[in-house]
């Protein structure tokens, strides 16, 4: 069938700076560049082009820029292009539309209304250059109150708690999804900056099991990869109910990606497809979920915290104080811009809600019940600088997960065509050829130098409230204002209004 | 609790009752870390977790009812229960063999990698659910009775036997096999085609299945003191999928 739909991306190449290396042809995956030795000339197919830059990065002239199609249609905020486009793609195909990466719309990003507050004549702000400021973190259960004997010996025991020295993990991405390269570019910057890396559901390659200690392993509905040699080399099991890119829905690695490596990793024959069912058929209810906790506790001896993440919905709150009295020792919830390596559009662009009033009224309801001891909270989806940090911490977060910020870091340009299979930076894929193309040495670098750097903000902010330890600032909403906020929304996420 | 000093030929025998799963299970644990070989529990009343993290080859005999989760996460031990088992047993197991004299509840062998179980009389709903198989390890559920609805879900490996001995064979399961990908399932008996998932084919056994249901049901019979021959007089039927990817087709990009 001829496709109506037309192309979203112009390469143009400067034909006077090319010198026909080909570098493009190789760097593109999407096989839009070619040598045409009719007219001895390099030449570009723009159709196929999914805007990921990458032959633009790498072109040693710089010979090649990448534009939006300028095609204009008739004005109509209605029917905007990416329906109309949707639509032809669906017409052509009659499937579901499958997308990557995180929600793109224009639901309201909180963050951008909230701001942080700063010491000024009244209170000293603080030097982080010169004074100490501790970013330490410590995830797990906390004791409801805590008993000395006349030594100031500790006669309470704690539940096992790991500490990060940052407060900024990296999201679960699972091996298949993303490459085995990927996965030690984050295992090794994790351990490097003192926080932890998260397998995903696709099970952990022995050849990561050094870096265990700083590695928490997920134990999904697919199961896949769980054995009892990977619960024991984490330092934290994660069960996870959802994600924020496609709350109640499965996942579905489709057999293509299924390759030797990750076939041996999540313990399935190559080829076949990884259906990771829609719900955890052991857990119909918050009484299962204590059952699948209590399981993974005795099958670790109870020496390890066991996560349980959610997508954020609307009964967050909710099923968050179900989680806690089910014995999670650290809760994960997973906003509506959480992204994934393949969802159906649909879900992930109208599926959950925003992870800060997700976060604000979670926290909230913990401390109406006064269980908010008794778990970390941990947020994720759409955290993309170390502001967001902050006001996450404030909000009442203990530690966030970054996921899509790590990708960056590693190269990834949003073009989210994760689900394709053929991501041109390496990161997104299982194809060898492709996959070299993040080396761990280099990865690690620029992920470690991203924690680095959020670090040091972290700390001139702090610095600036006035306040020498994250502790101090995490679930202290005073530090925090609106801007452009409504009343509802002031009272959802427990602020003020800026001026107030 | 009363045990007796640890001597590694001998039973050693526990008194389970009053006795809290966590606290059953630390000495289970201990016993095995000890080199016990074989341990007796008595009366057990839903206990959870039973077997779950010994992580070696320990022989464990259950007298009463084991709760949920017997044998999660299990890699080695080898439980016999005489009694009922509840839900999840064997959930996410990896390699060892559990073996019931009685029924068991629901999503019995859930994800499962490895190992055996053997059920005399009945299951519940969404037995062998996601049990998945790779190289050599290829997880074995075999029921002596009949199963409840969704017997087989998203089956990615592994083998399962249904034999329907309380029920001459006729099962009344629905949903039988939805979604499966992998693996295969032997019917004593017959099913209806509006009673299997539209992912399962059914076919006569060749002769490899058939050798490896007579093992199978070799196996079930001396665990629970059947005459094999007998229970395999009776017709079979094979179940498998129609394809290693059922839902290859359903997306556009
Ligand atoms: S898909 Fe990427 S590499 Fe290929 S032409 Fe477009 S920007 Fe260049
Ligand atoms: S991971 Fe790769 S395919 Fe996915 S959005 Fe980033 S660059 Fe594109």
């Amino acid at each position: 069938m001829k496709t109506y739909l037309p192309p979203k991306f112009l390469v143009e190449r400067d034909q006077d700076k090319c010198i026909k290396c080909e570098v493009c042809v190789n760097q593109c995956s999407f096989d839009n560049h070619y040598y045409d030795a009719e007219d001895d000339e390099m030449k570009t197919r723009t159709e196929g082009c999914v805007g990921c830059h990458r032959c633009v990065t790498f072109c040693p002239t710089g010979a090649l820029t990448v534009r939006r199609n300028p095609l204009e249609y008739r004005d109509n905020y209605n029917w905007r292009p990416e329906y109309i486009e949707d639509i032809i793609k669906q017409a052509e195909t009659g499937g579901v539309l499958l997308t990557g990466m995180g929600n793109d719309k224009g639901q309201r990003i909180y963050w951008d209304h909230l701001v942080l507050n700063a010491s000024q004549v009244t209170n000293p702000s603080i030097d982080p250059l010169r004074e100490p400021m501790e970013l330490t973190t410590y995830l797990g259960r906390k004791p409801d109150r805590v008993e000395l004997d006349t030594d100031l010996n500790l006669q309470t025991e704690l539940a096992p708690q790991v500490k990060l020295e940052v407060p900024v993990m990296f999201a679960a991405m699972s091996y298949g999804a993303v490459s085995l390269n990927v996965h030690e570019s984050l295992a090794r910057a994790a351990t490097e900056a003192g926080t932890l890396w998260n397998t995903g559901e696709g099970g952990l390659h022995p050849k990561l099991y050094k870096y265990g200690n700083n590695t928490i392993v997920q134990v999904a509905s697919g199961r896949f990869g769980v054995h009892p040699e990977y619960l024991e080399v984490a330092r934290v099991v994660e069960i996870k109910i959802g994600q924020g890119a496609k709350p109640g829905i499965g996942g579905h690695l489709p057999g293509e990606k299924v390759s030797a490596e990750v076939s041996a990793t999540r313990m399935i024959p190559q080829g076949t497809d990884a259906l990771s069912p829609a719900p955890q058929h052991d857990i119909y209810s918050i009484e299962d979920l204590a059952q699948l906790v209590y399981a993974l506790k005795e099958a670790t001896h109870y020496t390890k915290p066991v996560s349980v993440k959610i997508a954020a919905v609307h009964n967050s709150a909710a099923i968050a104080s179900g989680m806690v009295r089910a014995g999670a020792d650290i809760i994960v919830l997973d906003g509506l811009r959480g992204a994934t390596g393949a969802a159906p559009k649909v879900i992930r662009d109208n599926v959950g809600i925003p992870i800060e009033l997700a976060l604000a009224s979670v926290d909230t309801r913990l401390r109406q019940e006064g269980i908010r001891n008794r778990a970390s909270i941990v947020v994720s989806g759409g955290i993309r600088n170390s502001g967001d940090v902050a006001k996450a911490i404030a909000l009442g977060a203990d530690a966030v997960y970054i996921g899509t910020a790590a990708l960056i870091a590693l190269g990834c340009r949003l073009c989210q065509q994760c689900h394709t299979g053929k991501c041109a930076w390496g990161i997104c894929t299982t194809d060898l050829f492709l996959s070299k193309r993040v080396n761990p040495d280099i990865g690690a670098r620029r992920l470690a130098n991203l924690l680095r750097g959020w670090s040091l903000e972290l700390k001139d902010m702090l610095g600036g409230m006035g306040i020498n330890a994250l502790e101090s600032l995490r679930g202290n909403r005073l530090h925090l204002r609106g801007v452009g906020l409504t009343e509802t929304e002031l009272k959802i996420l427990g602020v003020k209004m800026a001026g107030e | 609790m009363k045990v007796t000093e640890t001597i590694p030929e001998e039973t050693i025998k526990i008194d389970a009752s009053g006795i809290y799963y966590r606290e059953l299970n630390a000495r289970l644990r201990e016993l095995a870390q000890n080199g016990a070989r074989k341990i007796e529990l008595h009366n057990v009343y839903g206990q959870r977790y039973i077997g779950t993290n010994l992580n070696r080859p320990v022989e464990v005999t259950i007298f009463g009812t084991p709760g949920n989760d017997l044998g999660a996460f299990m890699e080695g031990p080898r439980i016999t229960v005489y009694g009922n088992a509840q839900d999840g047993c064997g959930n996410t197991m990896n390699d060892g063999e559990i073996i019931i004299h009685g029924h068991a509840g629901d999503v019995i062998g859930l994800s499962a990698r490895g190992g055996k179980i053997f059920v005399r009389d009945s299951v519940g709903y969404r037995a062998g659910i996601h049990m998945k198989e790779y190289q050599d390890k290829k997880p074995i559920l075999v029921i002596g009775g009949t199963a409840q609805d969704f017997l087989g879900e998203y089956m990615a490996g592994g083998t399962l036997v249904l034999l329907g001995l309380n029920r001459e064979g006729h099962h009344k399961a629905k949903f039988v096999g939805t979604g499966m990908h992998g693996g295969v399932i032997y019917l004593r008996g017959n099913i209806e085609s509006y009673q299997l998932g539209k992912e399962v084919g059914v076919a006569e056994l060749g002769e490899a299945d058939r050798e490896l249901l007579a093992r199978l049901v070799g196996e079930f019979a001396a665990h629970f003191g059947y005459n094999a021959d007998e229970i395999l007089k009776h017709k079979f039927i094979k179940l498998f999928p129609l394809s290693l990817r059922p839902y290859g087709r359903i997306y556009a990009h």
